[in-house]
C-alpha cells in the first residue's frame, strides 16, 4: 500500500503516531452524532512519557482507546512504528485503571495470559511470568489469587502482565487513581525506577492521568485536552531533571499552568472577571458537582487563610479534594457565576461572598437566582414549566432535547445533574416514581 | 480446560505415591463407569410397538431402575449445558442472530414442557424404529426441555455481562476468539450457570418422573425408571410401593447433590468477580476427594496439558474482535433481516388460525381458552395462599441466621423431589374422604413449587442489612408497620423471584396434578391441563396443539402483565444498593 510507505517515511523515531484521528459516537436516538475527538495530531517519540490530562468527558481515554487500537476511529489514522494499527498490535500494551485482572486466575496465570494467547510454550511462559513478577515486586504471590491481594498488588499484576510480553509501548489508563496516596506514589515511584534504570525494554509510555502533579512528576510532555469536542489544547514539555522535587518552584509554575488549562470556562480567557462574553448552550455539559461541596469550597474560600483568593493547588490540599474533583467544583463556580479562576487561582465574586455568609433561604434564593441567569437548561426547564398548564413535564422531554447535543449516557447525567440543582434551589421538583418535574412543592 | 480451571497440578509421575483419598475414589471411578456401560447398553434393547416391558414392583429392582432415570437426567443436562453453551454464544455474537434466538427462547420457556413430549415424541418412534432408543430420547428430550431454556438464557445474560474492562484486557493481549471463549466467557458465567443447573435439575426430576411414562395413541410405554416404578405401582394401587420409590428418589437426590452440586457449587466460587470473599462454603468431601486423589490429580494434568495444546493451536484463530459500528451496508442487511423475521411470524400465525379453524374449529378454542382461564384462577389463588403461609414463616427463619444456613439446604431439597411422587396419596386421601376434586386437586400444583416462595423469602430477610432492623427497634416501628415499612419492600425483590418460579412451575404441574389415577379411579379437575393430558392419551394431535398454544398463551401473558412489571418496580425502587 502507498500509505504505508509514506506513513514509515514520517514515523522517524516516532513509535505511535496518530494524524487527524476524529471519533463520532452515535446519539441517543441512534444517530451519527456527538465529536467526542477532533482531528487529533499526536506523536509518542522514542524514550518518552507523555501524560494525557483533562476533564472527564474530554476523550482522553477514548483517545487512548484509538491508540491501542481497541477503538476505531471514525477519520483519520493511527500508525505503530509506521504500520497502520487496526486492532490492538504486538507491541503495544495496556494497564488499566480498574485492573481488569480475571479473578478465576492467580497471579501467575493472569501474567501468563499474554504470553499463552501468543502460543508461548508452557516452560518459557512460566520462566518469563515469573521473571516479570519477581521484577514488579510481588515475588511469593504467584499463586495468590487477585481477590486476596490488596488494590496496590492487584495493580502490580497488572503491570507484570503488561510487561512480561516486553511491550515497546505502555499505555496506562489512570493506573493510580483506583489507589490511595500512599500505595500510588509507591508503584507509581517504582515504576519510574524501572523506566529510568531501563530495566524494562519498553521504549515509550503514555499515561492518562487526572492527577496534575502526579503527571508532572512522571512525564516529558504533558498533553492537555479540552472538551467539546476533544482536542488537544496545549502541549507542555516538562524539562526537569528527575527525580523531580514537587516544591521547585518550576515544578509548581508547571502544575499551577495545568490547573489554569484545566479550570478555565469556555471563552473565559478573552472575557472580563465575572463575565463571559460566550454564554454557555442548553447542551452544555455541566459538571456534576454536589451541592455539598460546593457550599463547602465557597466557605473555605471565604474564610481564613484565603479570604477569597487562593491558590488552587493549595485549595485541593487543604480542602482534601482530588484534582479531578477540584476542577469540576471550580468550573460549576465559574458557571454559576460565584467565582472565576485565573492562573491557577481561584477568586470569589461578590455573590459567592454573599452565598458563603448567608442563611439556608438566603442561599436558596441566591443559587436560583443564578441557576435562572446563568445556566440556560435550567432556565429553559423553569420556563416550560411556568408555560404548561398543569405545570408539570415529563423528564423524557428534557432527555430528547439533551440528546440533540449529548450521548444517552450524559443527557441522563446532566438532568440529573440540573434536577439535583433545581431542587436544592427550589426551583422544580422532581418525583422518581413517575419521573415527572414539576413546580409543586412537596 | 482443567488446568485452567484451577485443578491443582502435580509434576507427573513424580509423587505417584496414593494417598488416602484413592482408596475411596478409585473403587467409585470403575464402579461409575461399569454401571454407565450397563445402563447405556439397555437404552438401546429392541423394541416393538404394543409390547409392554415388565416393570416389577419388587423393591430390590430399584436400585436398576434409579440408575436408568440417573442416566436419562445425566444425558438430558450434558446435553442441555453443550445446548446452551452455543445457543447462548450464538445469540450472545451477533446482533441479528440475537434478535430471532431471544424472543424464541422466551416463548420455549413458556412452552408447557409435558407438552413438548406429546408433541415430539411420534418423530423420535420413527427415527429409531424397531428399538427402545427413540422412547427413550423422547423422555430425554422432555427432562432436556424443562432445563436447557433456563440454562441458556443464565449463559446468554453473564456473556453479555462480561465486565467492558475484562474485554478489553482480552482483546489488548491478543487472546483468539476461541480462547477469550474458554478463559474469560465461560468462567465468568460459571456462578450463575451452576446455580442454574442445580436448579433445573430440581426441577427436572419432577419431569423425570412424568415422562418415563409415555402415551401414544392410547398406548402407554413404561420405560424401566422410577417414574415407571410408580405409575405401576398406581395401578396395582400398592402403597408400599409407592413408599419405596419416595424413599429411592430421596437418596437420589441425595447422591446428585453430594456428589454433583456441593462439589460444583463450592468450586464455582472462585469464578465469582466479587472482591469480598462473601459467604465461604466449607468444601464438600467430594470435592477434597477430587482436588487430593492422585488419580484425579493425573487426570488433571493430561486435561491441563490436552487444553494448552488446544489452546496454542488457537492463536492462529483469529482474535476476539470488538463489534464494528454498522455501515449503510449492513444497515439496509438489518432492515431486510428484520423483514424476514416479520414475514415469517406472520406467516407462521396464519398456519396456525387456519389449522386450528380447519382441524377443531373456534368453539372448541373458546372452550380451551375457558378451561385456561380456570387454571389461571387456580394459579392465582395457589400462589396468594402459598405467599400468605410462607411469607410469614420465611421472614421468622429469615431473621434467625443460625436456623436459616441450617433450613436451607433443606428446602433446596424439597423443592428438588418431584412431588407428583405424592400425588397418589393425595389421591388415595380425596378418595377415602371422597372430597371435591375441583377444590382438592388443586393444591397438587404447588406442591412442588412453593418452596421457591419460601426459600427465596429467606434468603431475601437474610439479606436485609442488620442496621435497618436496628434502626425500626430504636425508632420502635413495630407490627404492621414493620412489616409495610420494613419487611415487605425490604424482601420483595426476592419475594418477586420466588414466586416467579413458583408460577411459572404451577402452570407446568397443572398437566400431571389436574387428572390423577389410583389404580382404575380418575379424577379430574376442570382445567387446561387436564384437557392436555386426555388429549395426550387420545393422541389428537390438533387438540395437544390447540391445548398447548393456549397455555403457552396464558403463560405469556401472565408474565408480561404480572411478573415482569413487578420485577421492573423492584429492579427500579426497592433494590438495596
Amino acid at each position: 500500500m502507498p500509505t504505508e510507505t509514506s506513513l514509515a517515511g514520517e514515523a522517524g523515531n516516532n513509535l505511535v503516531v496518530a494524524s487527524q484521528v476524529c471519533k463520532t459516537y452515535t446519539t441517543g436516538i441512534g444517530e451519527e452524532g456527538r465529536l467526542v475527538l477532533d482531528h487529533i495530531d499526536f506523536a509518542l517519540k522514542e524514550g518518552e512519557i507523555v501524560a494525557i490530562l483533562g476533564k472527564s468527558g474530554s476523550g482522553k481515554s477514548t483517545f487512548l482507546r484509538v491508540l491501542a487500537g481497541l477503538t476505531e476511529p471514525s477519520e483519520g489514522r493511527v500508525a505503530y512504528r509506521g504500520r497502520a494499527v487496526d486492532g490492538p498490535a504486538h507491541g503495544i500494551a495496556m494497564v488499566f485503571q480498574t485492573f481488569a485482572l480475571f479473578p478465576w486466575l492467580t497471579v501467575l496465570g493472569n501474567v501468563e495470559l499474554g504470553l499463552e494467547a501468543q502460543g508461548v510454550p508452557a516452560e518459557e511462559r512460566r520462566n518469563r511470568a515469573v521473571a516479570a513478577i519477581d521484577l514488579i515486586g510481588l515475588d511469593g504471590f504467584e499463586s495468590a489469587y487477585p481477590k486476596e491481594l490488596s488494590g496496590g498488588m492487584r495493580q502490580r499484576v497488572g503491570f507484570a502482565r503488561a510487561l512480561v510480553v516486553n511491550p515497546d509501548v505502555l499505555l496506562l489508563d489512570e493506573p493510580f487513581s483506583a489507589l490511595d496516596v500512599l500505595t500510588a506514589e509507591t508503584l507509581r515511584g517504582d515504576i519510574e525506577d524501572l523506566w529510568r534504570d531501563h530495566r524494562v525494554p519498553t521504549k515509550g509510555i503514555i499515561v492518562v492521568s487526572h492527577n496534575i502533579e502526579e503527571a508532572v512528576v512522571l512525564a516529558d510532555r504533558i498533553i492537555v485536552f479540552g472538551s467539546d469536542p476533544g482536542h488537544i489544547r496545549a502541549d507542555i514539555p516538562v524539562a526537569l531533571p528527575r527525580p523531580r522535587d514537587q516544591a521547585n518552584p518550576a515544578f509548581r509554575r508547571i502544575v499551577d499552568e495545568v490547573y489554569t488549562l484545566l479550570t478555565t470556562v469556555p471563552g473565559a480567557e478573552a472575557g472580563r472577571r465575572g463575565l463571559r462574553p460566550e454564554p454557555i448552550g442548553l447542551g452544555y455539559r455541566l459538571p456534576d458537582a454536589s451541592i455539598q461541596q460546593l457550599t463547602g469550597l465557597l466557605e473555605a474560600l471565604s474564610a481564613e487563610p484565603y479570604d477569597g483568593r487562593a491558590d488552587l493547588p493549595k485549595l485541593a490540599e487543604s480542602e482534601h479534594l482530588s484534582t479531578e474533583e477540584l476542577v469540576v467544583l471550580v468550573e460549576t463556580l465559574q458557571l454559576l457565576g460565584f467565582a472565576t479562576a485565573a492562573g491557577g487561582d481561584m477568586e470569589t465574586l461578590a455573590d459567592g461572598r454573599e452565598f458563603a455568609a448567608a442563611d439556608l433561604l438566603r442561599r436558596k434564593q441566591l443559587f436560583a437566582d443564578h441557576l435562572k441567569r446563568n445556566i440556560p437548561l435550567a432556565a429553559h426547564i423553569r420556563r416550560v414549566l411556568d408555560e404548561r398548564p398543569g405545570h408539570s413535564a415529563p423528564e423524557a422531554r428534557f432527555l430528547r432535547e439533551l440528546e440533540d447535543y449529548l450521548s444517552e449516557d450524559e443527557a441522563h447525567q446532566v438532568l440529573e445533574t440540573v434536577i439535583n440543582w433545581g431542587r436544592y434551589a427550589e426551583l422544580f421538583a422532581y418525583d422518581y416514581d413517575s419521573g415527572v418535574l414539576s413546580l409543586e412543592n412537596p | 480446560m482443567a488446568q485452567r480451571w484451577g485443578l491443582p497440578i502435580v509434576a507427573w509421575p513424580s509423587r505417584l505415591r496414593p494417598s488416602f483419598w484413592d482408596g475411596v475414589a478409585l473403587p467409585l471411578v470403575i464402579g461409575t463407569l461399569i454401571l454407565l456401560a450397563w445402563a447405556s447398553q439397555q437404552m438401546s434393547v429392541p423394541y416393538h410397538p404394543g409390547e409392554t416391558l415388565p416393570i416389577s414392583l419388587d423393591p430390590l429392582k430399584l436400585p436398576a431402575y434409579a440408575l436408568r432415570t440417573v442416566m436419562r437426567m445425566a444425558l438430558a443436562l450434558g446435553l442441555s449445558l453443550a445446548f446452551s453453551l452455543a445457543y447462548a454464544a450464538a445469540a450472545a455474537k451477533s446482533r441479528r442472530a440475537e434478535k430471532l434466538l431471544i424472543p424464541v427462547l422466551d416463548i420455549l420457556q413458556s412452552v408447557p414442557i409435558l407438552g413438548f413430549l406429546s408433541i415430539t415424541v411420534t418423530g423420535f418412534i420413527a427415527l429409531f424404529p424397531g428399538r427402545l432408543l427413540g422412547y427413550e430420547c423422547a423422555a430425554i428430550f422432555a427432562i432436556f426441555t424443562s432445563q436447557a431454556w433456563n440454562m441458556t438464557f443464565s449463559l446468554y445474560q453473564s456473556f453479555i455481562g462480561v465486565p467492558h474492562d475484562l474485554r478489553e484486557a482480552a482483546r489488548m493481549y491478543h487472546l483468539s476468539a476461541w480462547q477469550s471463549f474458554w478463559q474469560l466467557e465461560v468462567p465468568f458465567a460459571l456462578p450463575n450457570l451452576v446455580w442454574n443447573m442445580m436448579m433445573s435439575v430440581s426441577g427436572g426430576w419432577f419431569f423425570v418422573v412424568a415422562s418415563e411414562a409415555i402415551s401414544v395413541n392410547d398406548n402407554t410405554v413404561l420405560l424401566p425408571g422410577i417414574g415407571s416404578y410408580i405409575s405401576v405401582a398406581i395401578d396395582h394401587r400398592d402403597l408400599h410401593a409407592v413408599g419405596y420409590a419416595i424413599v429411592a428418589m430421596l437418596v437420589l437426590i441425595l447422591i446428585y447433590d453430594q456428589l454433583l452440586f456441593r462439589p460444583l457449587l463450592a468450586w464455582a466460587q472462585r469464578f465469582k468477580v466479587e472482591e469480598i470473599g462473601g459467604d465461604e462454603i466449607e468444601p464438600p468431601w467430594f470435592l477434597v476427594m477430587i482436588q487430593r486423589a492422585r488419580i484425579f490429580r493425573g487426570v488433571a494434568h493430561v486435561c491441563g496439558r490436552l487444553a494448552d495444546l488446544t489452546s496454542r493451536a488457537a492463536t492462529r484463530l483469529p482474535q476476539a474482535r470488538a463489534p464494528r459500528p454498522g455501515k449503510r451496508v449492513s444497515a439496509a442487511l438489518d432492515l431486510l433481516w428484520n423483514a424476514a423475521l416479520a414475514a415469517g411470524s406472520l406467516y407462521a400465525f396464519a398456519e396456525i388460525m387456519l389449522y386450528i379453524h380447519a382441524e377443531v374449529g373456534w368453539t372448541e378454542f373458546g372452550h380451551v381458552v375457558f378451561l385456561g382461564a380456570v387454571t389461571l384462577l387456580r394459579v392465582v389463588v395457589l400462589i396468594v395462599l402459598a405467599s400468605l403461609l410462607w411469607v410469614p414463616i420465611g421472614v421468622w427463619i429469615g431473621l434467625r441466621p443460625r436456623l436459616a444456613h441450617r433450613i436451607q439446604p433443606v428446602i433446596q431439597f424439597l423443592a428438588a423431589f418431584p412431588a407428583n411422587l405424592f400425588f397418589p396419596l393425595a389421591v388415595y386421601a380425596i378418595v377415602k374422604y371422597s372430597l371435591n376434586t375441583e377444590i382438592w386437586l388443586s393444591p397438587l400444583m404447588i406442591l412442588g413449587t412453593q418452596w421457591y416462595i419460601l426459600f427465596n423469602v429467606i434468603s431475601g430477610t437474610l439479606s436485609l442489612p442488620t442496621d435497618y432492623q436496628l434502626v425500626a427497634g430504636n425508632l420502635g416501628v413495630r407490627r404492621w408497620l414493620w412489616w409495610r415499612r420494613l419487611i415487605l419492600p425490604g424482601i420483595f425483590p426476592a419475594y418477586v423471584t420466588g414466586a416467579v418460579t413458583a408460577s411459572g412451575g404451577s402452570w407446568n404441574a397443572s398437566i400431571v396434578a389436574e387428572i390423577v389415577k389410583w389404580g382404575d379411579t380418575t379424577l379430574t379437575a376442570t382445567g387446561i391441563g387436564a384437557y392436555i393430558a386426555v388429549e395426550t392419551v387420545a393422541g389428537d394431535f390438533p387438540r395437544i396443539a390447540l391445548g398447548i398454544t393456549v397455555l403457552c398463551l396464558y403463560v405469556l401473558l401472565f408474565n408480561r402483565l404480572l411478573w415482569r412489571r413487578l420485577y421492573h418496580l423492584a429492579e427500579e425502587r426497592l433494590r438495596l444498593d
